[in-house]
């Protein structure tokens, strides 16, 4: 059955159990003793292939746990969990973590090993040649920002945020379709942690991972999710885009967690990326646009929407355009899509609303 | 000192015997000791009534227990050896506990979280780590088991002791120097020997820093 599912991928034929980064939780509860109030409390949701799902709530919620049960850390009381379509407690245990990348806050580097030793722990447990292990060890080196002298080096001799880049590294060595983190920055200072956010993006974007990303802090989460679970006291409250979470709070609870009284905190929470995405089912130009003047400042993805309020009204021009690090256009938002995100629900339900623009 | 020179051959001869005992007691301690660290590390309820036992028996004065041991095995090194090793538990299996237990849990977590098996998890992380504790516990091991391996001698397992009690039975002073001077060589080296082993350990761990 497992084998059947498993097509070799192309340049070995190691096994691969799952097959793409899905993954679904269907009336997960998790109690650690029988009289307990459970952890988890009959949580379903779906996370699509190529997601960054944060799971925010306050510390003892249940999000570490509920992370801790995709990889069989720890094991369900009751309900399912599928990874790639196929149900985790039918396959071999092993080789299910050995398919799916983590990342703790205590990064857990092992300190008798050197960096490229920690680097390649996954590919020599599947059995990967000398080879490739080194080369796809460089590159991960490379695609975190560090150069190749660190190989030799110990995890005591670098930085924490270094350490937990090289955390990140290690995750991906064996390229998982899924990586679990567990408030990876938390350990780390606040600008290194802003540094390692924007890292972590980048690599989202250029890799297309499933993430599960456990934070308590909401700006944390606001910053880099696709979407956003909110957990509290083992239930799911609110599963939903930054935006949904921001312009239609489930409850009070969620209110009060964004503060979605304070306009200039709604805005401040939610970023360029996110409205792009969001605008991105609707129908293409819903605005006008007026060339650009030469002197205009433009905005980046993670840029969050109060700087651009400032910008918009500081530069006078509406809408401004979006452009990354590489300089291409990636669209643009004006007042109005403030306004749309602030006030109506219409820009958020993209899908159901694709008819009223019709 | 001129009973050194002129008996550098018995001298020698028993130097090694005392080293061939310490070496078996090593042996066996570490055969028991390690299954029976790394149980304790796993189950924590058995730790306090394990350590206490051993502590009971490492209380035991070492002339009674040989004594004792005489109508089981007779004389000779074969109850020197079970005592010896019996007294070697609580340090070996205390050090080799506590590097195991001391090992930060995030560490463990993340071996388990890469899906190592048991098997790689101990051979890969816990015992190079737990290894400098390991090395502590077979030092003060081999250290007792050379002191407390003199008086083995009263029972006829033979060493050094052999010149100690001699000396003292027949008012020798020659002979007690020799045999003290030959087991302060014994431990002396051992310990330094040993230590060395302990540094590597440490330092594939903590680097320079330490």
């Amino acid at each position: 059955m497992v084998n059947a599912l498993t097509d070799a991928p192309s340049e070995t034929n190691e096994k691969r159990v799952t097959q793409s980064g899905e993954i679904v939780f269907e009336g997960v509860s998790k109690s650690f003793t029988a009289e307990s109030v459970p952890a988890v409390d009959g949580i379903s949701f779906r996370v699509a292939a190529g997601d960054l799902v944060v799971l925010l709530g306050p510390s003892g919620c249940g999000k570490t746990t509920l992370l801790k049960m995709v990889n069989r850390l720890y094991e369900p009381s009751q309900g399912k969990i599928w990874l790639g379509g196929q149900e985790i407690h039918t396959l071999p245990i092993n080789d299910l973590r050995r398919q799916i990348g983590y990342v703790i806050q205590q990064v857990g580097l092992f300190p008798h090993m050197t960096i490229g030793k920690n680097i390649s722990v996954v590919p020599r447990l599947l059995g990967w040649d000398e080879d490739r292990t080194q080369e796809r060890v460089e590159m991960l080196l490379e695609l975190i920002g560090l150069p190749t002298t660190y190989l030799s080096r110990y995890p005591r001799q670098l930085s924490g945020g270094e350490q937990q880049r090289v955390g990140l590294a290690r995750a991906l060595a064996a390229d998982p379709e899924i990586l679990l983190m567990d408030e990876p920055f938390a350990a780390v200072d606040a600008m290194n942690r802003e540094r390692l956010q924007g890292e972590l993006l980048g690599l989202h974007c250029k890799l297309n991972k499933t993430i599960l990303f456990v934070t308590h802090d909401v700006e944390e989460a606001f910053r880099l999710a696709d979407k956003i679970i909110v957990m509290r006291a083992g239930k799911l409250v609110q599963y939903g885009t930054p935006i949904e979470i921001v312009s239609q709070p489930a409850n009070e609870f969620i209110e009060e967690l964004v503060d979605t009284k304070n306009i200039l905190r709604r805005l401040s929470l939610v970023n360029v990326h996110s409205v792009l995405k969001a605008k991105e089912n609707l129908p293409a130009e819903t605005f006008p646009s007026k060339p650009v003047e030469k002197e205009t400042p433009v905005l980046r993805p993670e840029d969050d929407l109060r700087s651009v309020l400032s910008l918009l009204l500081s530069s006078g021009s509406d809408p401004l355009k979006v452009v990354n690090s590489s300089g291409e256009i990636l669209g643009s938002v004006g007042f109005t899509d403030l306004r749309n995100m602030l006030y109506s629900s219409q820009t958020t339900e993209t899908n159901k609303c694709n008819e009223l623009f019709d | 000192m001129s009973y050194l020179i002129n008996n550098f051959d018995l001298v020698g001869q028993l130097f090694l015997q005392h080293l061939r005992l310490t070496l078996v007691v090593l042996f066996f301690s570490l055969i028991i000791g390690i299954p029976l660290g790394l149980g304790l590390a796993r189950v924590k309820w058995l730790r306090g009534p394990v350590l206490s036992l051993l502590g009971i028996i490492y209380t035991i004065p070492s002339l009674s227990f040989f004594v004792l041991l005489i109508p089981i095995f007779g004389l000779g090194t074969t109850p020197a050896i079970i005592a010896l090793t019996a007294y070697a538990q609580l340090l070996l299996v205390r050090n080799w506990l506590v590097g195991l237990t001391t090992i930060e849990p995030a560490i463990l977590e993340a071996a388990r979280g890469m899906g190592m098996n048991g098997w790689q998890r101990f051979w890969q992380v816990e015992f190079p780590l737990a290894l400098p504790m390991l090395l502590a516990g077979v030092r003060l091991v081999t250290l007792s088991s050379i002191g407390i391996g003199t008086i083995a001698a009263f029972i006829n397992a033979g060493g050094l002791g052999v010149l100690l009690f001699q000396g003292v039975i027949t008012a020798n002073y020659d002979k007690i120097l020799a045999g003290a001077i030959a087991v302060s060589i014994l431990s002396f080296s051992a310990n330094y020997a040993i230590r060395i082993l302990e540094r590597r350990a440490e330092l594939a761990i903590y680097g320079n820093s330490k």
